[in-house]
Formats: structure tokens, sequence, C-alpha cells
């Protein structure tokens, strides 16, 4: 019976003081909205970021010149070797590579590109044409320049999807057209499909080119000894389970080709989507605890807060004890009373907080667009058992003294 | 000691009450002896130090003598624990107070279900029982008012209600016009009378206003912690004071019977 009845009880006493509880429970709500906000948000970012590498192409591997730790390719030292298409070639040759299902080159740069008088920068990938197929990738219109334009060094341009909706904001058929990359005439041949936001920039706002036209006419980015440069090389691998032995492979044919001797540093790179999605995890990882740490301070000061408000609350209500005494209460009837109470307003909180954090988390994901915050049940249910259980132990003090409170003093207390 | 065929409700026997103030023993009650029975409607008297309010405190059972045993409804008290002492005050005595102590912004039946709730009643016989106990006060018309909805002596009343809504062995009165303008006292001093009268319900006063005394069958004074005489009397207020004679249950003239 008694716990309805305390229950009750409990959220009259709440109700009667609204501005002193909800500012009492202040510390829970914040510190449950902190955590739902925050744990929504990285699930969300999680989730993008699983997909944007499970975008990229499947089993792939990333051969970049220089070490990860030496920064991103753009920092790093020009001292580093260049990779060249000749590194390509070699890792596509089956006898040393057997489980790499394709190969494709990539050579990145910032480039201008006008049509009607309209001028956008974008990144320009001047590819092998394997790169397609290596990345998973289809066009929208037109298709994929072929072995035959690449060694022609066609001037022939595709386009990723914002390019293309900021060259041809009335939607023409791209297919045809021409425009000027640094003030040459390319033919656009076709349109990417959208990719969104992932790794290393936005695809989308990308053009893609044949590797010798690029080199050859536009960037002039050799080798002294004639070969051209690339920045990234993908390698495709069959099986998912082959990716270390292909690494493997990969890394001896590299250190082969370069010419490192056996105690030195590889002075390449080759990372796995796994390694990528490794490091996202470590990050997230590090949040977590520091969301953690943020819950347990504000749930800290909130049970304190609560375990304050129940003294004072006690005291205040001294007499109503004595009456409850006198009338039949017992120990325990007034002890669960005013656990319950403390535990309600916990509770309270509780719920005010998911409500914060959820909105919270509907406000920023609606801000960015790209992602989609993801509010579990679990978090909630953690949440709301976490606060209330702050509520029960702050509470154990305050309740106890009001069920040791002699009912004689009690009805006497003014 | 038999009265009419019944046994005494309250039957203090040598009770004794020494309270530890620091160094000093305060020695509040030293041997009190006191029976009351059904239906009597019966007044504690005394100045403040006199041990008026120990007493009232040991029958009401919110505190256990020192020495001495009492007997309710013929069960000795006197050496239970505070949980005990809270079921016994839950089915055995109705208190009411100076101050009414109804709980604020919570409707008069809900003040009245109070000792039901400890005593574990379920909630729809709760509410009817409460109901019913307010009907019996006069204020069936007021079930949902709050306190201070209520005017003194219809708070007054809501506390009678609550004191009543056990069916108590006595109804364990401290003071209750003490916060009333005269006219309204009447009125609950008459009402207690009725509840005596009709229903045959013990009710002790304690107090030291003699107007309460009038509306009493017998007046125990107590002074210096011993009881220092016991009458009985002719109500000479209220209802009893044109009825006449008092209820058949008019107990004993114990000791110094004056006229």
């Amino acid at each position: 019976m008694k716990v309805i009845e305390a229950l009750r009880i409990a959220m009259r006493a709440l109700a009667a003081n609204k501005l002193r509880s909800v500012l009492t429970m202040l510390g829970i709500i914040i510190g449950v909205g902190a955590v739902i906000a925050l744990m929504s948000i990285g699930r969300g970012v999680e989730k993008y970021v699983t997909d944007q590498f499970a975008g990229l192409g499947s089993n792939l591997l990333f051969v970049a010149p220089g070490q990860i730790s030496d920064g991103p390719p753009s920092l790093r030292p020009n001292t580093v070797k260049a990779l060249t298409v000749a590194d390509m070639e070699a890792i596509a040759d089956p006898s040393r590579v057997p489980h790499a299902s394709s190969v494709a080159a990539d050579f990145q740069t910032r480039v201008s590109v006008t049509r009607a008088g309209k001028t956008v920068n974008v990144q320009a990938s001047a590819t092998t044409p394997e790169y397609p197929r290596v990345r998973n990738w289809n066009t929208t219109a037109g298709s994929y320049f072929s072995m035959l334009d690449s060694a022609e060094r066609q001037r022939v341009v595709l386009l990723g999807a914002d390019t293309y909706q900021d060259l041809f904001p009335n939607n023409e058929y791209p297919v045809d057209q021409i425009v000027q990359i640094n003030e040459m005439n390319f033919r656009v041949i076709g349109v990417m499909e959208s990719k969104g936001g992932g790794p290393g920039g936005n695809l989308d706002k990308s053009v893609f080119l044949p590797l010798t036209t690029g080199q050859d006419r536009l960037f002039k980015q050799k080798t002294p000894n004639g070969e051209y440069k690339v920045s990234v090389i993908y390698v495709s691998i069959d099986q998912s389970e082959n990716i270390p032995l292909a690494q493997e492979e990969i890394t001896q044919l590299m250190r082969e080709r370069r010419g490192i001797n056996y105690l030195d540093q590889d002075d390449f790179s080759i990372v796995s989507q796994n390694d990528l999605i490794a490091v996202f995890g470590d990050i997230l990882g590090a949040l977590t605890i520091f969301l953690g740490a943020i819950a347990a301070i504000s749930l800290l000061v909130g049970g304190i807060g609560i375990m304050n408000i129940m003294l004072v609350s006690v005291t205040e209500r001294t007499r109503e004890i004595g009456l409850r005494k006198a009338v039949g209460a017992k120990r325990a009837d007034v002890l669960v009373q005013f656990l319950i109470e403390a535990m309600a307003l916990a509770a309270a909180g509780g719920l005010l907080g998911v409500a914060l954090g959820w909105s919270l988390a509907l406000l920023v994901s609606t801000a960015f667009g790209d992602f989609e915050a993801v509010v579990g049940a679990d978090a909630i249910f953690t949440s709301l058992i976490v606060a209330t259980a702050v509520g029960l132990f702050f509470g154990i003090f305050p309740a106890f003294r009001a069920s040791r409170l002699n009912p004689i003093d009690a009805l006497r207390y003014e | 000691m038999e009265q009419n065929g019944s046994s005494p409700v309250i039957s203090l026997r040598g009770v004794k009450k020494l309270y530890q103030m620091g160094d000093v023993e305060v020695r509040a009650l030293r041997g009190v002896d006191v029976d009351i029975y059904p239906g009597e409607m019966i007044a504690i008297m005394g100045p403040s130090g006199s041990g008026k309010s120990t007493l009232m405190n040991i029958i009401g059972c919110l505190d256990v003598p020192s020495e001495g045993v009492y007997e309710l409804d013929g069960k000795d008290v006197s050496r239970l624990k505070d949980d005990q002492l809270a079921a016994i005050r839950n089915h055995k005595i109705g208190f009411v107070f100076q101050s009414f102590n109804l709980l604020p912004r919570t409707t008069a039946v809900a003040n009245v279900e109070l000792p039901l709730i400890y005593g574990g009643v379920s909630g729809r016989q709760r509410r009817q029982r409460a109901e019913d106990s307010l009907r019996l006060v006069g204020l069936g018309e007021r079930l949902d008012h709050k306190p201070n909805e209520l005017s003194g002596g219809q708070q007054q009343r809501v506390a009678i209600a609550r004191a009543l809504v056990n069916t108590p062995s006595m109804i364990l009165a401290d003071e209750p016009t003490g916060n009333l303008d005269s006219k309204t006292s009447v009125e609950i001093m008459e009402l207690f009378q009725r509840l005596n009268q009709e229903r045959g319900i013990t009710i002790v006063f304690v107090t030291h206003n003699p107007e309460t005394a009038d509306y009493c069958h017998r007046v125990v004074r107590v002074r210096d912690g011993m009881v220092e005489s016991d009458i009985a009397q002719r109500a000479t207020a209220g209802i009893y004071a044109t009825v006449g004679d008092p209820p058949p249950a008019l107990p004993p003239a114990p000791q110094e019977v004056q006229p």
C-alpha cells in the first residue's frame, strides 16, 4: 500500500514547491541532459563515419607517401619520396600481390573550374581508369573515361555531384558541355553519384580527369625520370580476410622499390578502412570517458543539492512528521516517504534531463544536417536508473533523520 | 476494579516518569493511579509544570512510563517499543490538538484518511470511512475543502473526524479549544458531548481551562507529578447542562468527592 501512498505524498510535496523542486533538480537535469545529448551526437557521428568508410569502397587499402605520424599529406616534408604510377603498376602485378583485385592511382590538387562565367574552386582527382571500380562508385550521367581516353590524354572531365549543381544550376544535361579547368577547355563526359562528405574532404566537390591528361597538360608533376607522381594508390583486396596478408606483401614490395634498408623505417604508409575506423573508435572512446566524468560530477553535485533540500524539507515539515507518527506512522513509513520523495525528485530531474538532452541532440543534428543523432533507449533507461539511484543514496540521510524524530518534540516544534 | 460490568479503558498504576536534564533528574510524574472507564468524558487539569503533559503523552502512547504499569484496553503498553506504540496509537487513540495539525494543501477527506493509510485500509474503503466520519462532525458538505478554505472551528472538526475515523478506544484532546473563539469553542465542546452521549466515545481532555472542565463528568487535577484530586461532577455546560443527568456510564467517585 504505502509505496503508492508515499509516491502521492511525494508528488504533492514537490508540486507545492515547484520552483524549489526544479532548482534542486537542476544538477541532475544538466548532468543527464549533457550525457544524453553528447552520447546521441557521438553515436550519430560514429554511425555517419562508419557509413562514410563503407562508402569508400569495399576492402580498400590506401598507400600514401610518408608516415601518418608526419601529419596530413599537405604538411609532410617535401623530402619524402613521391609515389608514382610505376608503383601502382607494380602493386597491380598479380605475382607480387595476388589478392589485389584492382588498383588505381590518384593525384589530387586544387583547380578552378569555370563554365558560363561561373567559377568554382574544387579538388581535382587525376586518376587511372580503374578508379571508379576500386572506389565502388558509379556515374549518374555519362560514364568514366576509358583506357583509350587515358592513353590519348584526352581533355575530358567528370564532375562531382555538388560541382555539377554549382556549374549547371538549371540541371542542363552536362555531357559534351565544355568547362574550363585552370583556363583550359575540357569536355564533360559524366557526373559522379553523390557520396557526401567523408574523410579527406567532400568528394562531391571534385572533378575527375585522366592522370595522363592532368600530369602532361595541367599540373606537370613528374619525377626527374619522367614518371607521373601520384598522391595515393588505392588497392582493392578480393576478400577481407586477405587484407593483412596483402598489406604485408605491399609493404615488402614498396620497401624493395624504394630501396629502404633492413633497419630503416617505412617512408610510406598503408592504411586500411579498419585502421581509420579504429582511430575514430579511439577518439569516441576518449569522448565517452570524458562524458562519464561530466555525468559523475554533475550527478554528485545534483545529489548533494537533493540532500540539502531534503534536509530543509524535513525541518520544515517536522510537525507533519510528528502528526503522522501520532496517528500511527512507523519509522519505516516515514523513512520510505522521504526516500521516495528524494527519488521522485531525482527521477523527475532525470526525465527533464532526457527531454533536454534529446532536444539538444535533435537541434544539433538538424543544424548540421549531415548526420542523425541516435537517442538510444538504453541511454535513457540508464540515465533514469542512475539519477534515481543518486536520489536514493542522497535521500538516505535526511530520511533517516526524519524517521528518528520523536513525535512529542516534533508536534511541539514551531 | 469493575464498574457497571465494564473494565477500564485506561488503567494507570504507580506510573512514574523521570527525565535526565543534564545533571538534574526531573521527576515529572511521581506515582499516578487513574482508571478511566468506557463512555467517560474526563478533564485532566493542572498548571504548567504539573506533569499534565507528561501524563497525556503516556496516556496517548507517545511515551512510556519509567516505572509503573499502563494498561490500555486491558493490554500492558508500558514497555512497548516505538513501532509497537505507533500501531497502538493508530488503532486505539484519536488525537485532537490545540493547533489542529492538519496537513496543508490537503483536502479534508484526505486529512481524515491519514490514520487509515497507516492502518493499511484499502483506498475505496478508506474514502468511504473518511466521508462518514466527516458527516458525523457535520462537514459532509466540505469533503474536498482544504484547511485554508475552512474556518478554525471547521478545521478542528476535520481533526475530530480524523481522530474518530479509526474507531479508537478513546479520543485524547489537548486544549482543543485553545485556538478558537468562545462561540466556536462552545460548538466544538458540544460536538464532543454529542459524540460522548450518542456514540459512547471515551474522551479525555488535557487542559488548564476551567471552562473545558465544565463540560465533563469528571475532573482529575494534577500537581507536582501527583493526582491532587479526582472528582465526579455534574457537567454544567453544553448539552449535558440541560439534559440533566450524566450518561449511564458515570464513573465512580473515587476519592475526595466534593459536592
